[in-house]
């Protein structure tokens, strides 16, 4: 499942970042690498970016970018 | 990745203007962090709130420095933008490593660079310090926000980071006065000394290609730039590479070797230095194996609640834009006010004729008419300051990101074309908090298209003077309310596809819409206070000089050339019709503004006009109300023999009202001002871009005066289309 997909509040952990595109490297400087935990706190009122925790802090993705992160349940 | 002794700093060259030029015992110190760690309150406690900020020559990056307190030696500090990477992507982290490079003209490289790390998210700050580390400058660490930390439970142990890094870790909080001293101390202390490289366990494909690039780097560049240039994604590193000398043939041959070896070097670099940053932190970081909930996490549970944040969020736009409009309006009227009285006192001091009306009109007149916009460009920081520093502002571009991205823009634009609605200027002006230089870009060239306070004098007087009081649709909605919402539906309307157009090409690319949610905190008064001062100041500088000229160029036009025939002449009329001498002085007046270079040129404008239906006067108003919209009432009162005080009341004006429904065509003595002719009017007011301010905070802003003409240029003539096509459209109708 992609991080786009996964349920909310629920701790995933990265298994792959699809980098072909730019976003892919930025969301890897900012810590969404193999093994990273990360958690889809909620969406924001329309539906789209998530609130997601990564670590020690939250940042706001896209869901397009956050389709480019493969997860599995942690 | 051995990294030699960084080479004796360089004499400063004096190309350009100088942003930073110390003396020799001055020390130049780099503030280098990631976003959101508390970097210019660290700058402010650093340097007691002494901050002198200037755009880097060429740019629109602003540079902040100022003195350190409490040192030895002369320390100058110097704020770079936040960033997460030295892997420069934007112009922002493109001056970021061309500073810490010594690359940039008029900059020599730091002496100390001060390396700010959040205490809370130690793993993504540290990542930035490898970066910073590999430079072989002298660096200490500032660990901010170790209240933060603490009260979700994580410790940091400074002095075994301290050892590990090789160079010196200093607890801050950037709050606390007390505990500065001794990071000012370390700062010092660093000074010429070289800490070890981080040892960081590169994939051998890229180690060994980054070797084979090396020799071959300019003089000024460090080992580390090899790295650098070899997976320079956007070209900033590649360019500075030739620029300074390096050669092609090495950089691909070291690019393919690479290629061959399948290892994605970026992505193997982001890897590498994480597992280097986890390695620095195991058994330094100490947190509870339950996170703790702080009252930050509970705000959010309300604050971007589906529901309940979007309650919120209306509530606190609404707030904004009331303020702005109602009492930012109700300052503009109190120094219009003050300034009339001033124009008055000098008034009557002078003697009629050109000086008076020079210092009167022109100066006064043209001081006020900068000074007037201080208010709301002060109110919109005020906000923007305090909903930034509490953390709220990425809570609102959150949530209003999706609306947002039907004009290809992000959610952070949503607050600076909110407020262009009540002003441009603080609208273009608060484009600053938007990160991405694209954005920012097609943000600015929008906000003219709002419809601001200065069209609503416009739009009142027509529709009262020439739209039916009359009801529709069962008598629920009224035309002249209607007519009124058009007016603001009509520029974001056409903003849509200009954002689009511009999207496509002009501001093609950008970045992931990724933002940090930062934790809450409560904002600092003094550093709220600081940003309005700043942001009322460059207005003030920067722009108000040269809204000032071309507002005293449009007074010229309006009051030159000044033959007394046209006196003589109006007055002998006056005599034979018996006028007292206040209607000859109307009189007089006006044939002056109509004999006027801008009357002239009013008159060649007819042709280009009429298809719309507008004759001369109309043109000459349109012209005369260059430097800002609403001088177009005054232009049309005097045009008409008016005195200025039937004119005051603007828009409320029976008189203004009267003369115009009873004006003529000079051929057909057919009524001008009709229906179609309103409208089209309010159309073309609420498109074109007759606002000096505008134009020139436009070219402040982004550091060109291109992007002010271009849009001049384009918004008069979509104006000029839309006036046409909805004048013919309203005759068409029968209207």
């Amino acid at each position: 499942m992609n991080l786009a997909g996964a349920p909310l509040q629920k701790a995933v952990r990265v298994t792959q970042v699809h980098i072909q595109c730019p976003s892919g490297y930025r969301l890897m400087e900012m810590g969404v690498i193999e093994g990273a935990e990360l958690q889809v706190l909620r969406r924001a009122p329309l539906g789209d970016p998530l609130q997601v925790r990564l670590g020690d802090y939250e940042l706001s993705m896209r869901a397009r970018d956050a389709e480019l992160i493969d997860v599995i349940a942690a | 990745m051995p990294s030699p002794p960084p080479p004796p700093a360089s004499p400063v060259s004096s190309a350009g203007a100088q942003p930073v030029q110390p003396s020799a015992a001055t020390l130049l110190v780099a503030l280098v962090g990631n976003p959101n760690t508390g970097k210019t309150s660290l700058f402010n406690a650093l340097t007691g709130f002494r901050r002198r900020v200037a755009n880097f020559p060429g740019t629109t990056v602003e540079l902040a420095r100022g003195p350190i307190r409490g040192a030895r030696r002369a320390l100058e500090l110097l704020d770079l933008p936040g960033t997460y990477s030295l892997a420069a992507r934007s112009p922002d982290e493109a001056i970021v490593s061309g500073a810490l490079a010594g690359r940039l003209p008029g900059l020599p490289p730091p002496d100390v660079v001060v390396a700010i790390v959040d205490a809370a998210n130690a793993a993504r700050n540290l990542y930035l310090v490898s970066q910073l580390l590999e430079r072989g400058r002298p660096c200490v660490v500032a660990l901010n926000m170790i209240d933060l930390a603490s009260r979700r439970g994580i410790e940091l142990d400074a002095g075994k980071l301290a050892e590990r890094l090789g160079c010196p870790v200093v607890p801050v909080c950037a709050i606390n006065d007390a505990t500065i001293p001794p990071l000012v101390a370390a700062i010092e202390a660093a000074a010429g000394t070289h800490p070890p490289a981080p040892r960081i366990d590169w994939p051998a494909a890229l180690a060994t290609a980054c070797d084979a690039l090396r020799p071959g780097l300019p003089r000024a560049f460090a080992a580390a730039d090899a790295l650098r240039v070899l997976l320079d994604r956007d070209g900033h590193a590649e360019q500075a590479y030739l620029a300074a000398g390096g050669e092609r043939g090495p950089l691909e041959s070291a690019r393919a070797q690479l290629a061959t070896s399948g290892v994605d070097g970026a992505a193997a670099e982001v890897r590498a230095r994480y597992a280097w940053c986890t390695r620095m932190l195991d058994g330094v970081v100490r947190r509870p194996a339950q996170r703790l909930v702080t009252w930050s996490d509970r705000l959010d549970q309300v604050l971007t609640h589906p529901i309940g944040g979007a309650a919120v969020l209306v509530l606190v736009l609404t707030a904004v834009f009331q303020t702005l409009f109602t009492v930012g309006d109700w300052l503009m009227g109190w120094m219009e006010a003050g300034f009339g009285l001033l124009a008055e006192a000098v008034g009557s001091l002078l003697s009629a004729g050109v000086i008076q009306s020079l210092v009167v009109d022109g100066l006064i007149g043209g001081v006020g008419g900068v000074l007037v916009f201080l208010p709301q460009i002060m109110l919109l920081f005020l906000f923007i300051a305090l909903l930034e520093d509490c953390g709220y502002m990425a809570r609102a571009a959150f949530m209003m990101d999706r609306v947002m991205r039907t004009l290809g823009l992000s959610g952070r634009a949503f607050i600076p074309l909110l407020s262009s609605f009540a002003c441009a200027i603080p609208g273009i002006m608060g484009t600053r908090i938007i990160g991405d230089r694209r954005e920012r870009f097609v943000t600015i060239l929008l906000a003219p298209f709002m419809s601001c306070s200065a069209r609503l004098p416009v739009y009142t007087l027509m529709i009262a003077a020439f739209v039916p009081a009359i009801t529709i649709w069962g008598g629920w909605v009224g035309v002249q309310g209607l007519t009124m919402l058009a007016m603001y539906v009509v520029g974001v309307l056409v903003a849509i596809p200009i954002a689009w157009l511009l999207k496509r090409t002009a501001a093609r690319g950008g970045l992931p819409f990724l933002m940090e949610l930062p934790s809450y905190k409560w904002p600092r008064l003094r550093a709220v206070w600081q940003r309005m001062y700043e942001a009322g100041g460059s207005f003030v500088i920067r722009a108000g000089t040269v809204i000032l000229l071309v507002n005293l160029v449009v007074w010229a036009l309006a009051y030159f050339p000044r033959d007394p025939a046209t006196e003589a002449a109006v007055r002998a009329a006056a005599a034979a019709a018996g006028w007292n001498e206040e209607l000859t002085g109307q009189a007089v007046a006006g044939a002056y503004l109509r004999e006027s270079a801008l009357g002239r040129m009013g008159r060649a404008l007819e042709p280009a006009i009429e298809p719309i239906g507008w004759d001369w006067r109309i043109g000459m108003a349109v012209l005369a109300s260059f430097p800002a919209r609403e001088v177009v009432i005054g232009t049309l009162g005097t045009i008409f023999n008016l005195s200025a005080e039937e004119t005051a009341e603007g828009a409320a004006s029976a008189p203004l009202r009267a003369a115009l429904a009873s004006a003529r065509w000079h051929d057909s003595g057919a009524p001008l001002f009709t229906l179609p002719v309103a409208l089209s009017l309010m159309v073309f007011f609420a498109l074109c871009a007759q606002c000096t301010s505008t134009l020139v905070i436009m070219g402040r802003e982004l550091a060109s005066w291109k992007w002010p003409i271009v849009s001049f240029v384009g918004m008069t003539a979509i104006a000029y289309a839309a006036a046409l096509g909805v004048a013919s459209g309203a005759r068409a109708l029968g209207w």
